[in-house]
C-alpha cells in the first residue's frame, strides 16, 4: 500500500472517501478565492456546494477538475492523489452552466463524443448511446441537432454526454441556472433521480439555495472561500453552525440581547429561554438570536410555556398559502419579527394589521450567536 | 497495525507546492503557440527594431545617439513633408468622415428601398478592391494637364495637395462608411422611443440621441481615415508631384539616396501618428464594445420623405462620384490614347500582360494573393484559437495578443523598411529569403495581421468557452476537438478572414514596394512604374485588372460558402420541433 494512502485511510475514519480534499487554498493576484479547505466525498453520495457568488464553489470544482490549478494542497480521487494531473488524466464527467454542447454535432455524436476515442466499436458506441439517451428520457432525439432542444433537454444531453464514459465522478457546475423556473423544478428531481439510478458520486455547485436543499445528500455551505457548514440540508437547515448559514439558508428574524447565563438572554424586557444554544457565552455577552419565521407556536398555547409574549400585527403580507405576519412586541423593545401563517391560521386567529395576538417563540429553535460585527 | 499508522496519522504532512504535470495536450498547445508568437516577433518585432537601431547609427554603423533626428528637425524641406502629412490628412478625415456618416446615416436611418442601399452599398465598397494608385491615376485624368474638368480648377494645377486629397478622399470613403455603419446601427429604439414621448422634437433626438451614440464611431473613423493617409504611398507617388509627404519620403531617403538612416528617422516619424491614432482607436473600440453588449431593442427608422429624399440625392451624387473615379480608371485602360484617341482597344491589357518587362506582375500578384489567403487564415486562426481557448499560459498570451494588435498601428512602408534593413543584412541567416515569394506571402499575413485576428477572435469568443474543459474530461485531445467541432462552428469567420486577405494582398503596394525582386515584382508595383514611365494606359489597365480580380473572387467567394456552408452548417437554422 502506498505510504500517502496509509496515511489517510488512518484508522478511525470511515470507508475510504470517494474524493477527498486536503488543504486546498487558491490564491489569485489580489485575493485568496480558497482558504485551506478540506472536505471528503464519501462514495456515492450528492454533495452540494452551496454558497453566494465569488465564494470560491466554482474555484474549488474547477480545481477538483483540473481546470484550475491550486496554489497549494492536495485532491485524492479514491486514495490516488490527483492533485497535480491535468484534466484529460482524471477520472470525472462534468456538465456546465451553458452545457457546452457541440453545436454542429448531432445529439448522437454529442453522447458518443466521448466513446469514440476508446476501444469501443461502432455497434457497442450506438448501443451504449441509445441507452444513455433512454436514461435521460429522449430515446428518439438522436438525429436533432442541440439547437433544435428546449434548454431542459440540452441540459439532458449535457449530462448523458458526462456519463457516456463511465466516470466514477460526476461534477455540474450550476447545471440548472440557465433554465427557466418550471423547467428548473422538474430537472431538480430527474437529476436526482438519476444520480441515484447510477449510483455516481457527484458534486454540485449552485448559489440556489432550495435546489441545494432538495437535492443534495450533504451541503457545503461557502463563504469568502472558506467553507461555513458542511451538513445533511436538515442539519444546515435546523442547525446552522454560524450566522453566515443561518441568514444565507432560509429566512431568519434576527433579535438583539445580551446573556444572562443558563441558556437565557435578555432581550428589551424579556428573559429568552434558548435550549438548543452551546454554552460558552459569558454573562452580558452581546448576542444575536436567530429565529426562523416559522418557529412559533401560536395555538392552544399552555401557561407555562416559555417565551410567550403579546404582540402587535404590523403588517401582513398576503403570499397565497402561507403568508407572513410582521409583529412586534413592546416587551422587545419594538424589535419586530416575521412570522408565518397559514391562510387559514390567519383566519383562526384574527391575524389582522392593528390586532394584537399572543404567541411563544419556540425555546428549542432559538439559536444564539455573539455579536461580532463580520469583517467586511 | 494502529500503533504503526497513528503518529504517521497525527501529522499529515501537506505536500508543498508541486509544478502541475504538462498534459500532452499544453505541450502540443504551447509549441503551437510558440511558433506563431515566433513568427510574429521575427517578422513584424525584429523589423521594426532594425530601424530602431538603425535611426541611431551612421553608415558605418557607429552610434550617433539622436544626431540623424537632430539633422531631420534642422532640414526644412524634411520638416515640411511632415507638416504637409499632417494637414492633407486632417482636410481629408474632415472631408470624408462626415460624408460618409451621411451615407452611413441614410443606410441605417432611412426608410429608402432595400435595393437602393444594398446597390449604394456595393459601390462604395468598390475603392477597398483598388489599389490606391487608382484613384490618384483617375483624377490626373479628370483633373490633369489633358483633364476632362480641368476648367474646373481654374488655372490651379491637381498635381499636389489637391490631387492627394482627393485620391485619399475616394480611397478612405469605405473605411470610414463600414465603421460609421456599424456605429448607427447600434441604436437603442427604447431610447427614441422615450424621446418621443417626451415630445422631443427630431431634431433634438438626433443631437441628443443619435450623435453621442455613435461618438466612438466617429473617433474610430477619424482615426482610422487619418492614419490612412499618413501612411498611403501609392496615392502621393502618383499625382503628388512636387508636394512632399512623409511616406513618399521614406521611399526617396531609402531608394533614391540609399540614406538608410534618415529612410530609418522619418520611418519612425510615421510610425508616430499610427501608435497614437491606434492606441484611441483601441480605446474606442473596447467602449463600441461595451455599448454593442448592453441589452437594447434595435430601432426601426419611420419614413421621413423630406429627410429620405435628401439623404438619397446625397447618396446619388456620392455614388455617382465614386463610379466616375473608377469609371475613368477603367475607360483609360480601354481607350488609346487619352484625350486625342478614344478608339477602343486592348492594346494596353496585351502590354500589361504580355509585352512587358513586369508582364509577370499579375501572375505573380494573384499567386501572392492566393497563398496570403490560405496560409493566412489557418495561421491567424490556430494563433487567435491558442490566445482564446487554452488555460495557464497567461504571460505567452498576452505577449501574442500584443504583438497582434500591434501590427495594425505599422504602416506597411515602415514594415517594408524594417524587412529590407533586418533581411537584407548579410549577417542574417534569414536573407536568403529576401525578394522571395514568401517573404512578400509573410509580410501580407503580418501587415494585415491584426483584423484578421479580431474576426477570429470575435468568432471564438461566441462560442462556448468549455469545450475544451468538456473534451479534456471525455478524455478527448483538444486538436481532435478543435478539428470536429471549433473549425466547423467558426467556418464563416475563416472564410471572411481567407477573402480578407485576397483582397488587401492583391491591392497593396506600400510594404511590397521595398520587398519585390524583378522576378516577384507584383502588380500594384507594375502599376506604380508604369506611372512613372508614362505608360498611363496599361498602369490603368493592371489597376483596373485588380479591382476586377477581386470583384470576381469575391463573387465567387460567396457562391462558395453558400454551398459550403449549406453543406456544413445545417445544424444552423433549424428550428425546435
Amino acid at each position: 500500500m502506498d505510504m500517502t494512502e496509509a496515511t489517510y485511510l488512518a484508522p478511525g475514519t470511515p470507508a475510504a472517501a470517494a474524493l477527498e480534499v486536503i488543504g486546498i487554498r487558491k490564491d489569485f493576484e489580489a485575493f485568496s478565492a480558497l482558504r485551506d479547505v478540506h472536505l471528503r466525498v464519501k462514495p456515492g453520495e450528492m454533495l452540494c456546494f452551496l454558497g453566494p457568488s465569488g465564494c470560491g464553489k466554482t474555484t474549488l470544482l474547477r480545481i477538483i477538475a483540473g481546470l484550475e490549478t491550486q496554489t497549494a494542497g492536495q485532491i485524492l480521487q479514491n486514495g490516488r492523489d490527483v492533485s497535480w494531473l491535468p484534466a484529460d488524466k482524471r477520472d470525472y464527467g462534468i456538465v456546465f452552466q451553458s452545457y457546452a454542447l457541440f453545436p454542429n454535432l448531432t445529439i448522437a455524436a454529442n453522447v458518443g463524443y466521448g466513446l469514440a476515442n476508446g476501444k469501443a466499436g461502432k455497434a457497442e458506441i450506438k448501443a451504449r448511446v441509445a441507452e444513455l439517451l433512454q436514461l435521460v428520457g429522449l430515446p428518439t432525439s438522436g438525429e436533432k441537432y442541440p439547437s433544435q432542444l428546449s434548454g431542459g433537454q440540452q441540459q439532458r444531453v449535457a449530462l448523458a454526454r458526462a456519463l457516456a464514459t463511465r466516470p466514477g465522478l460526476l461534477l455540474l457546475d450550476e447545471p440548472l441556472s440557465a433554465l427557466d423556473a418550471l423547467e428548473r423544478v422538474r430537472l431538480r428531481g430527474e437529476i436526482r433521480r438519476l444520480q441515484k439510478q447510477v449510483g455516481i458520486t457527484t458534486i454540485m455547485v449552485t448559489h440556489d439555495q432550495e435546489e441545494a436543499l432538495s437535492m443534495a445528500d450533504r451541503i457545503v455551505v461557502m463563504n469568502h472561500g472558506v467553507i461555513e457548514q458542511v451538513g445533511t440540508p436538515m442539519d444546515i437547515y435546523e442547525r446552522p453552525a454560524t450566522p453566515f448559514v443561518a441568514d444565507f439558508v432560509g429566512k431568519v428574524n434576527v433579535l438583539r440581547g445580551h446573556a444572562l447565563g443558563n441558556n437565557l438572554f435578555r432581550v428589551g424586557d424579556m428573559e429568552l429561554q434558548c435550549d438548543a444554544c452551546d454554552s460558552g457565552f459569558e454573562v452580558g455577552d452581546a448576542v444575536n438570536l436567530y429565529l426562523r419565521p416559522e418557529d412559533r407556536i401560536a395555538e392552544h398555547i399552555a401557561p407555562d410555556t416559555p417565551n410567550r409574549m403579546r404582540v402587535m400585527v404590523n403588517k401582513v403580507e398576503f403570499l397565497g398559502g402561507l403568508c407572513i405576519a410582521e409583529v412586534s412586541a413592546e416587551a422587545l423593545h419594538g424589535q419586530s419579527l416575521g412570522l408565518h401563517f397559514s391562510l387559514n391560521q390567519l383566519h383562526d386567529l384574527d391575524v389582522r394589521e392593528g390586532n394584537h395576538i399572543e404567541i411563544a417563540l419556540r425555546a428549542n429553535r432559538i439559536r444564539a450567536f455573539c455579536d461580532r460585527k463580520p469583517a467586511a | 497495525m494502529n500503533t504503526l499508522a497513528r503518529p504517521l496519522a497525527a501529522t499529515p504532512a501537506l505536500p508543498q507546492r508541486a509544478s502541475m504535470h504538462w498534459s500532452r495536450d499544453e505541450v502540443i498547445a504551447r509549441a503551437l503557440l510558440l511558433c506563431v508568437m515566433a513568427l510574429l516577433a521575427v517578422f513584424l518585432m525584429a523589423p521594426l527594431f532594425t530601424i530602431l537601431v538603425n535611426a541611431v547609427l551612421d553608415k558605418d554603423g557607429n552610434f550617433v545617439g539622436l544626431g540623424h533626428f537632430v539633422t531631420y528637425f534642422h532640414t526644412p524641406s524634411l520638416l515640411r513633408a511632415a507638416w504637409n502629412s499632417i494637414w492633407v490628412a486632417t482636410v481629408v478625415a474632415a472631408i470624408s468622415v462626415p460624408a460618409a456618416f451621411v451615407c452611413a446615416y441614410a443606410l441605417t436611418r432611412s426608410c429608402l428601398p432595400a435595393w437602393f442601399k444594398g446597390t449604394f452599398r456595393l459601390v462604395a465598397l468598390i475603392p477597398l478592391l483598388a489599389p490606391s494608385l487608382l484613384s490618384a491615376i483617375s483624377f490626373v485624368q479628370w483633373f490633369g494637364n489633358q483633364g476632362a474638368l480641368k476648367f474646373l480648377l481654374g488655372g490651379a494645377s491637381i498635381y499636389g495637395a489637391p490631387g492627394i486629397i482627393l485620391a485619399e478622399i475616394y480611397n478612405t470613403f469605405p473605411h470610414a462608411l463600414m465603421i460609421l455603419v456599424t456605429a448607427l446601427s447600434l441604436a437603442d429604439g427604447r431610447l427614441y422611443e422615450a424621446a418621443t414621448a417626451l415630445r422631443t422634437p427630431g431634431w433634438r433626438q438626433f443631437t441628443t440621441i443619435t450623435l453621442p451614440s455613435c461618438k466612438y464611431g466617429l473617433i474610430s473613423a477619424v482615426t482610422v481615415v487619418f492614419t490612412y493617409v499618413v501612411s498611403d504611398f501609392g496615392a502621393p507617388k502618383v499625382i503628388g508631384g512636387n508636394f512632399n509627404v512623409l511616406a513618399v519620403d521614406v521611399f526617396k531617403q531609402v531608394v533614391g539616396q540609399h540614406n538608410f538612416s534618415m529612410g530609418a528617422v522619418v520611418g519612425l516619424l510615421l510610425l508616430v501618428p499610427s501608435i497614437v491614432s491606434f492606441v484611441i482607436d483601441y480605446r474606442v473600440r473596447r467602449k463600441l464594445k461595451a455599448q454593442l453588449t448592453a441589452r437594447s431593442v434595435p430601432h426601426l427608422p419611420k419614413p421621413r420623405p423630406l429627410a429620405d429624399s435628401a439623404l438619397a440625392v446625397f447618396c446619388v451624387v456620392v455614388c455617382a462620384m465614386l463610379l466616375a473615379t473608377i469609371g475613368m480608371a477603367v475607360y483609360t485602360s480601354v481607350i488609346k490614347l487619352w484625350p486625342y484617341d478614344l478608339t477602343f482597344t486592348l492594346r494596353h491589357y496585351r502590354f500589361a500582360l504580355i509585352e512587358s518587362d513586369m508582364a509577370a506582375a499579375y501572375t505573380n500578384s494573384l499567386v501572392l494573393a492566393f497563398s496570403t489567403a490560405v496560409c493566412g487564415s489557418l495561421i491567424v486562426f490556430v494563433g487567435a484559437y491558442l490566445v482564446e481557448k487554452t488555460r495557464h499560459m497567461a504571460m505567452m498570451k498576452r505577449a501574442m495578443h500584443l504583438m497582434a494588435m500591434l501590427s495594425m498601428a505599422v504602416p506597411g512602408l515602415v514594415l517594408g523598411l524594417g524587412y529590407v534593413m533586418f533581411f537584407n543584412h548579410p549577417a542574417n541567416p534569414l536573407n536568403v529569403l529576401y525578394q522571395t515569394m514568401a517573404i512578400l506571402v509573410l509580410s501580407m499575413i503580418v501587415h494585415y495581421y491584426t483584423s484578421s485576428h479580431l474576426t477570429a477572435v470575435t468568432a471564438l469568443k461566441q462560442i462556448d468557452n468549455e469545450f475544451e474543459a468538456v473534451s479534456a474530461s471525455l478524455k478527448v485531445p483538444f486538436f481532435k476537438t478543435f478539428v470536429r467541432v471549433t473549425v466547423p462552428v467558426c467556418l464563416p469567420a475563416i472564410l471572411d478572414i481567407g477573402r480578407y486577405y485576397f483582397v488587401v494582398s492583391m491591392a497593396s503596394l506600400s510594404c511590397a514596394i521595398f520587398l519585390y525582386s524583378p522576378d516577384t515584382i507584383l502588380a500594384s508595383v507594375a502599376i506604380m512604374h508604369m506611372d512613372d514611365a508614362g505608360d498611363i494606359g496599361p498602369a490603368a489597365a493592371l489597376a483596373s485588372l485588380i479591382v476586377v480580380t477581386s470583384t470576381v473572387v469575391c463573387i465567387l467567394y460567396s457562391l462558395l460558402t453558400r454551398v459550403l456552408l449549406s453543406r456544413t452548417q445545417a445544424w444552423r437554422n433549424l428550428s425546435r420541433g
